[in-house]
C-alpha cells in the first residue's frame, strides 16, 4: 500500500494542532516557544511534503492524481485528488504557511498557543478544500474555514475586530448557503456529489442557471466581486498580519477556484450566457476599487482594495472562455497570492514597530530602512505589473484572452493596469521617499527573521515573472481539458441558433430584397 | 411463565420504567429522610434510564409488532425515538444533581416525576391510535407542569409551572377536539383506518380536525405559532428542568407529529404539507429574529429552540422517507447539542448561584478555555457551520426539502440560519473577544462528563456518521 500522501499534507497540520492542545499548558515563555515551534515544523513538514507531489505530478494529464476514495456519508464520499488546476493552489498554501507562522513569531504575544492552533486547523482546511473531489466536502472544508478565521480576526485583530469579523463570517456564510442548496439539486439531478461525475454529467440549461447562480453567490462573495467586496477591507484591517496574509494569498483564491473546478466545467452553459455579467463587475471592480485605493489612508486598505481590482482581472480572464485568459486567470491567482501577501508582510513589518498603518504616519522611510525599501519596491512594481515580476505575467495573459474574445472589456480592464501604477506608486512614495519624518526617525531596518520570510517571496516574485512556464505548463493539460469542454458545450448551445439562422435566411432575404 | 411475558418483550422498556418508577417512589416514601438519600434514589433513576435504553438496544425484538389491539405499535422509528429520549430525560438528570444540591432542593420526587413523564414519552412515540396518542401525551405533560415547579420557593419557578400547565391544557384540549373530529368523519381512532378512510382526499370537516390535532403537536414541540410559552418556561423552570424540556419531550412531540401525519393522513399530503411548510417557516424565522435581542441565555435557547423545531420540520414538510430519516437525524443531533449546551448553562455558578445573563460569559476562553471551546464548537453547530455534527443535521433534512421540490421553503430556511448564524457568534464573541468578567466556580464533575461527551460527538460527528446515518435510514423506512 502507498503513502495516501495527500491526506497527510491536508491532515498534518491538524495533527500539529493537536499536538500544540496537548503539549502546551499554561501561559509562560516556554509554552509560547512550543506552540511556535511545533507550528513552526509542522508547516515546514507539511510543505516539504508538499513539494514530493509536486516532483511526483504528472503534468501530461488532465486526469485527477493522488486520489483516494473512502465510503463516507452515503450522500458523499471521502474523494481526495489534484489536478494540475489545484495542485497549485496547495503549493501556495503550504509554502505560504511557515511564512505566516514566522511573521507571527514575535507579534503575536498574547495566547499564542490558540493562535498557531487556529492557523494549523485553517491549513488543514484549506487544503482540503483545493483537493476535496466531493462536493459535500468541498463544502465541509470551504465553510469550516470560517470558524479558525472569525476567531484569527476576532480575537487578535485591531480596533474595530468584532465588526470585521462578524461581517466576514456572515457575509461568506448567506453566499454560501446557498450553493449548499444547489448541492443538493445537483445530488439529486445526478445522484451523486462526485465532482469528476459531475463534470461529466451535462445539466439541463434550466437547472444550469440558476446552480451557476447558487455558486456564483457564494464565489463572488469569497473572491470577492463587486459589488460585494465590502467585507473585504474591514476584514483585512482588523486582521492580524499573518491572518491579512492568509485572507489576500489563499481564501480569496478559493473563489477563483470553485469559478474553474464548478461553475464552468459543470454549467458551460450558463458560464456562456453569464458571462457577460461577469465581464460587467469585473470592470467595474477593476476601475472602481482602483479610484477606491487611490482615496485610501491605511495602507492596509489601499492593498486591500487593490487585491479586488486584481481579482477582477482573475474573474475576467476566467469567464473570458480563452486558454489565454483561464491560464492567466490561474497565474494571476498564484501571483496575487505571493505579491499581496508580501505586501501585507510589508505593512506587518512597519505596523510591528510604529503601531499605526496610517500612510501619512510614515515618510522617508528609505533613510533608515535601505533593505525594506528595496523589498516593498520589488512588491510595488509586481502589484503594479511591471514586466519582470510575476504580477504582469498574469495580467498580460488575462488581457489577451479577454481581448480575443470581447475588446471592450479589454480595453476598460486596461485602464485598471495604469490606475493600478496610481495608487501603488504613490503609496510607495509616500511611504518611503520624501523626507523622514521625526516619528520615525528612529525605525530600524529589517531584521534576519524578516529577511528569511521575504527572500523566498522575493525571488519568487521574480522568478515567475521571468520565467513562469513551471505553473503554466502545471496547469497546462488542465486549462485544455476544462477549455474542451467549454467549448463543446458553448457549440451545442450554438448550433440550434445558427441552424435556425440557416433555414430562416431564404425567407429574410426576399423580405428585405425588394426595395 | 416466559411463554406467557413472551409477547409482552415490545413492551419490556415500558413496563420496566413503570415498575421502576413505582418502586423508586415507594422507597422514597418509605425510606428515604435525608436530601443524601434522595440524591441516591435519583441515581437509581438515571441506572433505570440506562437500563431502559440498554433493553431498547439489545432485547425489543426488530421488525414490527403491533400490541394491545393495534393501539402500541413497536418499530424501528420508535425504537429508534425511544433511544433517544431516554437519552434525553437521562441526561437531563444527571445535569440536575448538582443544581439541586445547590439548591438545596434534591428530592426523590423528581427523579421519579422523569421516570413517569419519560413513560409518556415512550407511549407516545408507540402511539398507533388517536386514544393511545391522547393517553402518552397526558402522561408525559403531567410530571412536565410539576418538575417546571419543583423549585417551589420560587415565584418565577411556580409561575412557569402554572403557565405551561394552563397553555398545556388548552393545547390539550384543541388536541382533543381535534381528535374527536378526525372520529367523526373517518370513524375510526386507528391510524391505518384514518389513512384508509382518507385515501380519497379529506372532508372540510376532517381538515378542521387535523388543524386542531395539529396545534396541540405544535404545541408540544413549541413550534410557531403556538411557541408563546417556551421562553417563559424556559427561563422561569429551574435550568436542568429546561434541559429536559429542551430535549426529551421535544423528541417525543416530534416523534408523533411525524408519525401521525406520516402514517395515518398519506391520502392528503397535500394538505398538510402547506401547514407543515408555514409552520415551518415561521419557526425558523421567528427563531432567528426574536433571539437576537435576548440578554438571558436561556431565553436565548428557547428561541433557538424553536428555529430548531422549525429546521427539523423542514424534513417532515418534504412528507418523504428522505425527509423523516432527516427529520430523525436532526433530532438526535438537537438532543446531543441541547444537552452539552446547557451543560455549560449550568456551569455558569458565582457563590453557589447559577448566573444565566449572556454577558456573564465574558471572557470565558481565558478563565475556562476547555469550557468555552466545547460550547463554542456546539455553538457553531447549532447555527449549522460544517464540520460540526449540526451541519449534517441541516443537510439532511435540506436534502429531502430539495427533493421534494420545496425550493422557496428551503432557500428561506437556509437564509434564516444565516441570521441565526449571528446570534450564536454573538455568545462566542462575548466568550473569546471580550476581556474576562469574574470567572465561574469549576465545572463539577458530572457536568464535566455530559459536556465532554457531548461536545466530542458534536465535534467528530464528521469522522463516523455510519451508525446515526443507517439507524436512521432503518428507522424511516419502518414508517413507509
Amino acid at each position: 500500500m502507498t503513502w495516501p500522501i495527500l491526506s497527510l499534507v491536508t491532515f498534518l497540520p491538524l495533527i500539529g494542532a493537536l499536538l500544540i492542545m496537548v503539549m502546551v499548558q499554561g501561559n509562560g515563555p516556554l509554552a509560547k516557544g512550543t506552540a511556535r515551534w511545533v507550528a513552526m515544523w509542522t508547516t515546514l513538514v507539511t510543505f516539504a511534503i508538499s513539494l514530493v507531489m509536486v516532483v511526483r505530478f504528472d503534468p501530461s494529464t488532465a486526469d485527477f492524481q493522488f486520489v483516494e476514495k473512502l465510503p463516507w456519508l452515503g450522500v458523499a464520499a471521502y474523494h481526495m485528488g489534484v489536478d494540475g488546476i489545484s495542485l497549485p493552489f496547495v503549493i501556495l498554501t503550504t509554502a505560504l504557511m511557515p511564512i505566516c507562522i514566522l511573521a507571527s513569531w514575535t507579534s503575536i504575544q498574547k495566547r499564542v498557543k490558540e493562535y498557531m492552533i487556529a492557523f494549523l486547523v485553517l491549513e488543514t482546511l484549506m487544503i482540503g478544500t483545493f483537493s476535496a473531489l466531493d462536493l459535500v466536502l468541498f463544502y465541509l472544508f470551504f465553510e469550516g474555514g470560517l470558524i479558525p478565521m472569525f476567531l484569527i480576526i476576532g480575537v487578535w485583530g485591531g480596533q474595530r475586530r468584532v465588526y470585521a469579523s462578524f461581517k466576514f463570517f456572515l457575509y461568506t456564510l448567506a453566499g454560501s448557503v446557498l450553493m449548499l442548496l444547489a448541492i443538493m439539486a445537483m445530488y439529486w439531478e445526478a445522484g451523486t456529489t462526485d465532482i469528476p461525475a459531475l463534470m461529466k454529467h451535462g445539466f439541463p440549461l434550466g437547472m444550469q442557471k440558476w446552480a451557476w447562480l447558487a455558486f456564483f453567490a457564494s464565489f463572488a462573495v469569497k473572491m470577492p466581486m463587486w459589488p460585494v467586496h465590502t467585507w473585504l477591507p474591514d476584514a483585512h484591517v482588523e486582521a492580524p498580519t499573518a491572518g491579512s496574509v492568509i485572507l489576500a494569498a489563499i481564501l480569496l483564491k478559493m473563489g477563483g477556484y470553485g469559478f474553474l473546478r464548478f461553475s464552468i466545467p459543470m454549467f458551460p452553459a450558463a458560464s456562456h450566457d453569464f458571462a457577460p455579467l461577469i465581464f460587467t463587475m469585473s470592470v467595474i471592480a477593476i476601475i472602481y476599487t482602483s479610484l477606491v485605493a487611490l482615496m485610501q489612508e491605511d495602507v492596509k486598505k489601499l492593498i486591500a482594495y487593490s487585491s479586488v481590482a486584481h481579482m477582477g482581472f482573475v474573474t475576467m480572464g476566467i469567464f473570458a472562455g480563452t486558454t489565454q485568459g483561464i491560464a492567466g486567470g490561474i497565474f494571476q491567482m498564484i501571483s496575487h497570492g505571493i505579491v499581496s501577501g508580501a505586501l501585507f508582510l510589508c505593512v506587518g513589518v512597519v505596523y510591528d514597530r510604529m503601531h499605526t498603518r496610517e500612510i501619512a504616519f510614515y515618510g522617508g522611510l528609505v533613510n533608515r530602512m535601505p533593505v525594506y525599501a528595496a523589498i516593498f519596491m520589488v512588491f510595488t512594481m509586481a502589484n503594479v505589473g511591471l514586466p519582470g515580476t510575476s504580477g504582469f505575467v498574469g495580467e498580460f495573459l488575462t488581457l489577451i484572452g479577454t481581448f480575443k474574445n470581447n475588446i471592450a472589456v479589454a480595453f476598460f480592464a486596461t485602464f485598471g493596469v495604469i490606475l493600478s501604477a496610481g495608487y501603488a506608486l504613490w503609496l510607495y512614495r509616500k511611504m518611503v521617499f520624501g523626507t523622514l519624518k521625526p516619528a520615525v526617525a528612529h525605525i530600524t531596518d529589517i531584521g534576519w527573521r524578516e529577511g528569511v520570510i521575504f527572500a523566498p517571496l522575493v525571488v519568487l516574485t521574480i522568478l515567475f515573472g521571468v520565467a513562469p512556464k513551471p505553473v503554466l505548463d502545471m496547469s497546462a493539460a488542465s486549462v485544455t481539458q476544462l477549455l474542451d469542454g467549454y467549448n463543446k458545450a458553448v457549440a451545442k448551445l450554438e448550433a440550434p441558433k445558427t441552424a435556425a439562422l440557416k433555414t430562416d435566411l431564404p425567407i429574410v432575404i426576399p423580405v428585405s430584397v425588394p426595395q | 411463565m416466559t411463554a406467557h411475558l413472551q409477547p409482552l418483550m415490545p413492551v419490556l422498556p415500558e413496563l420496566i420504567l413503570a415498575f421502576g418508577a413505582m418502586l423508586m417512589l415507594m422507597i422514597g416514601v418509605c425510606i428515604v429522610q435525608s436530601e443524601r438519600s434522595a440524591s441516591i434514589v435519583n441515581a437509581w433513576c438515571v441506572a433505570i434510564l440506562v437500563a431502559v435504553a440498554w433493553v431498547l438496544l439489545m432485547y425489543v425484538p426488530a421488525g414490527r409488532t403491533e400490541l394491545f389491539g393495534g393501539s402500541f405499535v413497536v418499530d424501528d422509528f420508535a425504537r429508534f425515538l425511544k433511544v433517544l429520549t431516554v437519552i434525553g430525560s437521562g441526561g437531563a438528570l444527571l445535569l440536575s444533581f448538582n443544581y439541586l444540591n445547590d439548591i438545596k432542593q434534591q428530592k426523590f420526587e423528581y427523579g421519579v416525576l422523569f421516570l413517569l413523564s419519560t413513560l409518556g414519552m415512550m407511549m407516545l412515540i408507540s402511539a398507533n391510535d388517536l386514544i393511545a396518542l391522547y393517553l402518552g401525551l397526558e402522561l408525559m405533560s403531567l410530571p412536565l407542569y410539576v418538575v417546571a415547579a419543583s423549585n417551589r420557593d420560587s415565584i418565577r419557578s411556580t409561575e412557569a409551572g402554572l403557565k405551561y400547565f394552563v397553555l398545556g391544557a388548552l393545547s390539550s384540549g384543541m388536541l382533543l377536539y381535534g381528535a374527536s373530529l378526525i372520529y367523526g368523519f373517518t370513524g375510526t381512532v386507528n391510524f391505518a383506518g384514518i389513512a384508509k378512510a382518507t385515501s380519497h382526499g379529506a372532508t372540510l370537516g376532517l381538515i378542521f380536525g387535523l388543524v386542531f390535532l395539529f396545534v396541540g403537536f405544535c404545541f408540544k414541540i413549541s413550534a410557531v405559532p403556538f411557541h408563546m410559552w417556551t421562553p417563559d418556561v424556559y427561563e422561569g423552570s429551574p435550568t436542568p428542568v429546561t434541559a429536559f424540556f429542551a430535549a426529551a419531550p421535544k423528541v417525543a412531540g416530534m416523534a408523533i407529529f411525524v408519525r401521525a401525519t406520516v402514517v395515518a393522513f398519506p391520502g392528503i399530503t397535500h394538505d398538510w404539507q402547506q401547514i407543515v411548510v408555514f409552520v415551518s417557516i415561521a419557526s425558523m424565522v421567528l427563531g432567528a429574529f426574536a433571539a437576537i435581542g435576548q440578554k438571558n441565555i436561556k431565553r436565548l435557547l428557547a428561541y433557538s429552540s424553536i428555529g430548531h423545531m422549525g429546521f427539523a420540520l423542514v424534513g417532515l414538510a418534504a412528507g418523504t422517507q428522505e425527509g423523516v430519516q432527516g427529520v430523525l437525524i436532526y433530532m438526535s443531533i438537537y438532543v446531543v447539542m441541547t444537552l452539552g449546551t446547557f451543560a455549560c448553562v449550568l456551569s455558569m455558578r458565582r457563590d453557589g448561584m447559577l448566573v444565566e445573563n449572556i454577558s456573564d460569559l465574558a471572557g470565558l476562553a481565558r478563565t475556562q478555555p476547555g469550557m468555552a471551546f466545547f460550547l463554542a464548537m456546539l455553538l457553531f453547530s447549532l447555527a449549522g457551520i460544517p464540520p460540526l455534527a449540526g451541519f449534517f443535521a441541516k443537510f439532511y433534512v435540506f436534502l429531502a426539502a430539495i427533493k421534494a421540490g420545496l425550493y422557496v421553503l428551503a432557500v428561506i430556511g437556509v437564509l434564516a440560519s444565516v441570521v441565526g448564524a449571528y446570534y450564536y457568534l454573538t455568545i462566542v464573541k462575548i466568550m473569546y473577544f471580550d476581556e474576562p468578567a469574574k470567572s465561574f466556580q469549576d465545572m463539577p464533575g458530572l457536568l464535566r462528563l455530559v459536556l465532554a461527551i457531548t461536545g466530542l460527538i458534536n465535534i467528530l460527528f464528521f469522522a463516523y456518521p455510519g451508525p446515526l446515518l443507517g439507524a436512521a435510514t432503518a428507522a424511516a423506512k419502518s414508517l413507509f
